[in-house]
């Protein structure tokens, strides 16, 4: 998926010129050619957005576009033109800071990227020039400089490997800083070179940058002696990318074919696409109702305004200015609207902002933190790609999951095989040299052995067919010793046996995946041991302890969609032989068929006790069958354009007609706590779907083993296998299928109430539902675009109704489709895919939410996911607890600001109606401006990272507590009114308490009277004290943070208050509050009053919360609830 | 050999671990020891009884307080024809008038003489910007050019600037008021004491007269508002603290009154005769009526009034916290009443 989109993003240059021309060295090619330098960009990397030039422009630029800034510069920008009420300084500052506080950490970030940007770009590199090393600048290299690399340095940019300092002419590297694999992968130097550089003469022709790291097509043509130049292929094993380290080799010389901002790593270097979280979504929803408040406010009050002066004619006592007679007068009721506006503008607080994203920064941080995610075998905990979905942890309702590496260990040992039908199982420590056990096949009921020589062919072909590397621990070579010690090398992982003695060699191996280890390994119990891989000769220790060796003539690598891999070699007799190993199902076509029925038994024995199976056949190739296959492979490697589908062209063609050797079964072991982790997650209302590439008896049995199917699970079967069975075509059988399931599963399941829909326990039946990828594709694209529709209707209603669903034998894409198909479907529920492969990319990136398991298959699963946790089992707590708390904890900080803001300024607005609408601000400038920034904020923030309603402990034990908050329970309508209604009622409160207070102004016991800012002021600390004990009494969970940004914040409002008005300030026009709060806090009706209104503000919350507390066994337990989760306790109950 | 490089292997690891491995502190894990209150029934119940019953005595305090405050209101707008001040109603001319009144018990002291406007916006935005806070701290420089949000008040026709400018100042109250007790048929004049009425840090922090003495030579140049009778620095020509921009009338006037309706502190009776109070008998207001309120609708009144340890006479306070008081008792009832209904119910 993600190649695709990019290839199309980055299609356009392709389009155009296919390829590039490079020269090596900048030598003309031909010699006696004219040589003209072509135009390539050069090395300097640039990552940096800014400039110092063009920081604040372009910065303020981005900061204005997002919609919120734009309105809030809006207001300012009319407190500025306008005569408002409040200055401009009440909504600018707040903006301010704000905009400097985003810009300093974007200015912060951009000089980091600066500053590595230097450093990459002043590296010092060796070029190659004439003859001569010459050190200058990285960022100086141009394309067709040869450039020379040591051991351990880094490549300073897209490189063609010319020359290795080590004899066999490869090179090693590793990738880690782009796909985060460790392991050493080698790299190959383009064959048959000079050994001098400087007389190399050579042109490169290769495609146009693009980002695929995998991918490479070149070729190089070499002039000698003004011949026809020689052609070479190069591929992405000649190329050594940006980036990559260098390791296990002394010195490389290799020339620039891609620089600067063209290098593979620069071109990979994109942000993901933006995932939106359905908090956000409401927020947005909410922020228009506000703002819809908020206009209408204004609106009222206009008219009103209008109404009123009409009434009242123009006092003697408060005249118009001349210039204000002479407006005109709809500008003038434009203006008034505008002023109305600003005055009620802090509605809509820019500070929700800022909290919002700060509560998801800070908030992810304890994912990271969290020491039970922590691996001790990776050496790793928990990562945290993008903050902005954390409470999107906490709204899953379908989870797709890889199996291979993801619900099992990815860990593979090698159980049994198969050879000629006949069952070979190891035995225990025990066996002999010659090592095998044999047990019964159920082929034939008397023990017996596949004769000899097939043994060890199918050993040899064990041995021989695979892409492993040996690893060498130690440099100086050893004779070979009877005894090996072994170490599995999969993407730097050691386990040291620990018995050695020192001459002995330690050997590992190095493949990209654990199978092949798993099998060399295997072979290697039954004496056949693969030494490594020399000068494309292939060694093997047999049982006899003789050596062996292969010429290694052509690996025809493994992909997805042939699911096979084959290498010919040429035997020390100078038979020619090919060896193929892969999924039955694509080696059973290409075999001759009578052996075929012994070993498909065995096959699916072994997948149904969730084994994973590989089937080995063998050709022997005549010598004219292999120079054409050498000729085509030769010929198709070399092809720019399209040569991966020329090259399998080819590979099917060689890979026919091949004699069934035997099976292999590996067993993949599952995941620590897999089946707790899925019962759990089930538990918690969550339908987990399995989306393997695996055949379906293996994955079927490790939904069993993990209770995603149980027992009394019916299982829907939509597979190839039932789609032939009644001999009609697939079409009609297709329908007929999918409407038996459809009135099996869904019009028959008995219905369901509303409360408990997603229960799984309630309904009588279980429902598993299995469907392989041609199925689903043949639902998901029927001839006829009506059936399609309806297919996929019916489809995905049998899937809602099933527990499990599990899709068997799916292609990356199928996987995203089916992501996709969901995420889209009635109700848009909020989906997670978790896997760790590449293949599981496309659906990581598809999902609401993508989690990578930090596991064997390299790292792009985790560089490309949201969250990347080491294990399976993880997922429990970062869904259950973490998502749950993050969830709570972000919708009620959304609920509250608005809530808080709604009662803060509905006195405002109240007071217009006894002010004559003239927008007199009720509350002092710095108390509009100082609210949100100072008086009521940091509680909430403590709030939303600390609150533990209930107690982690609690909420990993009770899975179906995460029930109580599905479907974005917190932030409904429904609870959105109640918090606008409890805001209302506050301002009311507020307001109309104090203005009876002030049906007579003499307060005091020495009978002077208090003015409007002392109305204003009694208000406002009524306000303060009420949001902030009403946060405190919504709190769960005090820590000492809390009760110091609690407390803190009041006792900090008193002391601003009376600073604030203890000192004449210099800078400001009116000193309105100068002695306010003192003089109101001398009054005892002000104390009597502050003391009502806050109590009477806080009786119902105080009465509901004692009304909702749960009462019932798990009520210790569970001691403080959600708003939810009394009612459903007792449901459950 | 073998055995250090065992052990530095070991070292290494353990390095990689702390390296790695994420702090284990009670913050980081989110363990920090936390005080998890519950409200419950049993706490919550008596605690809404106890709140009841200190604001329900409470309540029953103020209320009280408030219904032993003494208060005589005498409303003077004129606007019944008989009303002794009709004639001064739309008078522009001086005019006085005078209303009897009497007093049938002793009035406690001290007895606080308060006037009363009403549909009188004094909160209004422009008129209570409408002043300059510099000219009222006596800085010369804005004597001469003072702050356009005076406007339309900054200048006079002939385009000298005003002081004190703006609406604020210039509409200042300007009724006067004197109080006398007829004993024994002879009128005796209520001595009422000036001083006081305004917050204490307006009249000695917040407002300045210009450093200048006399006050006079500091408003050269300058024009009275057009709407006083005399200038700002004749307010009180008797004393030197309570003239010029600390003249407490003016300074209770510039305080802004929250609501339309609103009376301000004008007078204090604070002599030696009338500590007590004032003694029951019929008392004689006049007043020299300037002040138009005729023409917005307005309502004029006197209130004299003695004051508690709570302020003036407000009702709302003491009922409201009965009220209150009485609805955290009721709710505690109830709630009882659940309690027991649920915890029977439990029982079953």
């Amino acid at each position: 998926m993600l190649r695709r989109r990019l290839n199309r993003l980055f299609g356009g240059d392709e389009g155009r010129v296919h390829s590039r021309t490079i020269y090596v060295g900048h030598k003309s090619c031909p010699p006696n050619e004219a040589y003209i330098p072509p135009k390539f960009c050069d090395n300097r990397i640039v990552s940096s957005k800014y400039t110092v030039w063009n920081f604040l422009p372009k910065n303020l630029f981005e900061q204005f576009r997002r919609i919120a800034n734009f309105y809030f510069l809006i207001i300012f920008l009319v407190q500025v033109i306008v005569d408002t009420p409040t200055s401009p300084v009440t909504s600018g500052l707040p903006l301010f800071f704000v905009i400097t506080v985003t810009a300093v950490k974007q200015g912060y970030e951009d000089w980091l990227r600066h500053k590595a940007d230097r450093e990459v770009n002043e590296y010092r590199v060796s070029v190659l020039e004439d003859g001569r090393r010459i050190r200058k600048m990285s960022a100086k290299i141009k394309v067709g400089d040869i450039v020379e690399v040591e051991e351990d340095e880094t490549f300073p940019c897209d490189l063609i490997l010319l020359q290795s300092s080590r004899d066999d002419g490869t090179c090693f590297v590793t990738t880690a800083s782009l796909d985060g694999e460790s392991n050493h992968k080698t790299h190959y130097t383009v064959a048959d070179l000079e050994s001098d550089l400087q007389y190399l003469s050579a042109t490169i022709e290769c495609e146009q940058p693009q980002p695929d790291l995998y991918k490479f097509v070149g070729r190089m043509h070499i002039y000698r002696n003004s011949q026809e130049p020689d052609v070479r292929s190069l591929g992405p094993e000649n190329l050594l990318l940006k980036g990559a380290n260098l390791k296990n080799t002394q010195k490389i010389c290799g020339v620039a074919v891609y620089t600067g901002m063209e290098t593979k790593m620069a071109l990979n270097y994109q942000g993901k696409s933006q995932k939106r979280s359905a908090v956000e979504k409401s927020i947005n929803a909410f922020l228009l109702v506000y703002l819809f408040i908020l206009v209408s406010k204004a609106l009222v009050c206009t008219t009103l305004k209008y109404v009123w002066q009409s009434k009242h004619d123009e006092t003697w006592y408060n005249e118009k200015t001349q210039k204000e007679k002479e407006t005109n007068q709809y500008l003038k009721m434009f203006t008034d609207f505008l002023s109305f506006m600003v005055l009620f503008n802090f509605i809509i607080p820019v500070s929700m902002y800022v909290t919002v994203e700060m509560q998801k920064f800070l908030g992810s941080f304890f994912i990271t933190w969290d020491k039970d995610f922590f691996d001790p075998e990776i050496q790793e905990g928990a990562l945290v790609n993008t903050s902005d979905l954390n409470e999107e942890l906490g709204q899953v309702e379908y989870i797709f999951t890889d199996k291979t590496g993801t619900l099992t260990q990815n860990n593979m040992e090698f159980i049994e095989c198969c050879i000629d039908g006949f069952q070979y199982k190891h035995g225990d420590g025990s066996s002999e040299l010659d090592g095998f056990c044999v047990t019964d096949g159920p082929v034939n009921k008397i023990q017996q052995k596949a004769g000899r020589e097939r043994e060890e062919l199918f050993l040899r072909a064990l041995c021989l067919c695979h892409t492993v590397q040996v690893k060498e621990s130690t440099k100086q070579r050893q004779d070979q010793n009877d005894q090996f010690d072994q170490i599995d090398q999969v993407d730097g992982l050691g386990l040291d046996h620990g018995f050695l003695d020192p001459p002995q060699k330690e050997m590992g191996f190095i493949a990209s995946s654990p199978d092949e280890i798993a099998l060399v390994k295997g072979a290697m119990r039954y004496g056949f041991t693969f030494l490594g891989l020399e000068s494309k000769n292939m060694k093997i220790l047999n049982r006899n302890k003789d050596v062996e060796t292969y010429e290694l003539l052509h690996v025809l690598n493994f992909d997805p969609v042939r699911r096979r891999m084959s290498v010919m070699v040429r035997s020390k007799t100078g038979d020619i032989l090919l060896f193929c190993k892969g999924a039955d199902s694509s080696i059973f076509p290409q075999v001759r068929q009578e052996e075929v029925e012994r070993i498909r038994m065995h096959v699916e024995r072994n997948a149904t006790e969730g084994y994973r199976t590989l089937c080995v056949a063998y050709k022997h190739l005549s010598a004219q069958e292999y120079a054409r296959a050498d000729a085509d492979l030769r010929e198709a490697r070399l092809a720019l354009q399209d040569r991966e589908e020329k090259l399998m062209a080819v590979y099917n063609r060689v890979e026919t007609d091949m004699i069934l050797i035997g099976a292999t079964a590996v067993e993949d072991q599952l995941q620590d706590e897999a089946a707790q982790t899925m019962e759990a997650l089930q538990g918690a209302g969550m339908k987990v779907w399995v989306l393997t590439g695996d055949k379906m008896e293996t994955a079927k049995s490790t939904c069993y083993a993990c209770g995603l199917f149980k027992k009394n699970t019916e299982l829907l079967e939509l597979t190839l296998r039932t789609l032939e069975d009644g001999g009609r075509s697939r079409e009609e059988r297709l329908h007929d299928l999918l409407l038996e399931y459809h009135k099996k599963a869904v019009q028959d399941a008995p219905p369901v109430k509303l409360g408990i829909t997603r229960s799984w326990s309630v309904a009588g039946h279980d429902y598993g539902f299995i469907i392989d990828g041609a199925s689903l594709s043949m639902v998901l694209s029927s001839s006829s675009e009506p059936n399609s529709r309806r297919y996929k209707n019916l489809f995905l209603q049998i899937c809602q109704n099933c527990t499990s669903v599990l899709c068997c034998r799916m292609a990356p894409l199928q996987k995203a489709q089916i992501v996709k198909l969901v995420k889209n479907s009635k109700g848009n529920p909020i989906t997670l895919s978790i896997g760790d492969g590449a293949n599981d990319v496309s659906m990581i990136l598809e999902a609401h939410v993508g989690i990578g398991i930090k596991g064997k298959e390299g790292r792009q699963a985790v560089k490309n996911s949201d969250y990347a946790i080491p294990k399976l089992k993880h997922l429990k707590k970062l869904l259950l607890a973490h998502g749950h708390l993050y969830y709570v904890r972000i919708a009620h900080l959304v609920q509250y600001f608005f809530y808080k803001n709604l009662c803060f300024i509905l006195p405002q607005f109240l007071y217009q109606f006894f002010c004559g609408y003239s927008q007199q601000p009720l509350y002092d400038a710095a108390y509009l401006t100082m609210y949100n920034i100072c008086f009521t904020s940091m509680p909430i923030l403590a709030y939303s990272l600390l609150e533990q309603h209930i107690c982690i402990e609690v909420l990993l034990e009770h899975s179906t507590l995460y029930r109580d908050i599905a479907k974005n329970a917190m932030l409904r309508w429904k609870l959105f009114l109640y918090w606008t209604a409890l805001g209302i009622f506050h301002g009311l409160v507020f307001f109309f308490g104090v203005r009876f207070l002030f049906s007579n102004p003499a307060l005091q016991d020495n009978g002077q009277v208090f003015g409007n800012w002392s109305y204003g002021t009694i208000v406002f600390t009524v306000l303060v004290f009420t949001v902030t004990l009403k946060l405190a009494l919504d709190t769960r969970h005090w820590t000492w943070i809390n009760h110091f940004v609690i407390w803190g914040s009041l006792a900090f409002y008193v002391f601003f208050s009376f600073f604030w008005g203890g000192i004449i300030w210099p800078f400001l026009k009116h000193q309105r509050l100068y002695f306010v709060f003192a003089n109101m806090l001398s009054s005892v009706s002000a104390w009597l009053v502050i003391i009502l209104l806050i109590l009477l503000s806080l009786l119902p919350e105080i009465l509901l919360v004692v009304l909702r507390k749960p009462r019932g066994p798990h009520a210790r337990q569970i001691a403080a609830v959600t708003p939810l989760s009394y009612k459903h306790l007792k449901e459950r109950e | 050999m073998k055995q250090s490089n065992r052990i530095k292997a070991m070292v290494k690891e353990e390095q990689e671990e702390s390296s790695n491995r994420p702090d284990n502190t009670a913050f980081t894990q989110q363990r920090l020891p936390a005080w998890q209150p519950i409200l419950s029934a049993s706490i919550v119940i008596p605690m809404f009884v106890l709140i009841g019953a200190a604001f329900i005595g409470v309540g029953v305090a103020l209320f009280i307080t408030s219904r032993d405050i003494q208060l005589q209101e005498l409303d003077y707008t004129g606007d019944d024809s008989e009303h002794p001040c009709f004639k001064c109603r739309t008078n522009t001319e001086k005019c006085t008038c005078s209303m009897t009144f009497s007093i049938p018990t002793l009035f406690k002291g001290p007895v606080f003489f308060y006037y009363g406007l009403t549909n009188y916006f004094q909160n209004q935005r422009k008129y209570g910007a409408s002043k300059d806070d510099n000219q009222l701290y006596g800085d010369l420089n804005y004597f001469t050019s003072p702050s356009t949000d005076c406007d339309p008040y900054t200048r006079d026709s002939k385009n000298m600037p005003i002081v004190p400018c703006g609406a604020l100042a210039n509409s200042m109250f300007n009724d006067t008021f004197t109080l006398s007790h007829t004993v024994n048929g002879v009128q005796k004049i209520v001595p009422l004491d000036g001083k006081g009425i305004a917050w204490w840090t307006d009249y000695n922090i917040k407002y300045r007269n210009p450093s200048i003495t006399p006050l006079i030579n500091a408003f050269n140049g300058t024009k009275k508002p057009t709407n006083w009778p005399k200038p700002i620095y004749e307010l009180d020509t008797t004393d030197v603290y309570n003239n010029g921009f600390i003249n407490q009338d003016f300074l209770v006037w510039m305080r802004r009154a929250a609501l339309p309706d609103f009376r301000k502190l004008y007078r204090r009776i604070t002599h030696d005769d009338y500590a007590a109070g004032l003694p029951a008998g019929n008392y004689t207001l006049t007043i020299a009526y300037n002040y138009p309120v005729h023409s917005f609708n307005g309502k004029k009144k006197v209130v004299l009034s003695n004051v508690s340890w709570m302020g003036g006479k407000n009702d709302f306070l003491g009922i409201a916290y009965i009220v209150v008081g009485s609805m955290c008792v009721v709710m505690s009832i109830v709630m009882l009443i659940v309690y027991a209904r649920f915890k029977f119910g439990e029982d079953d």
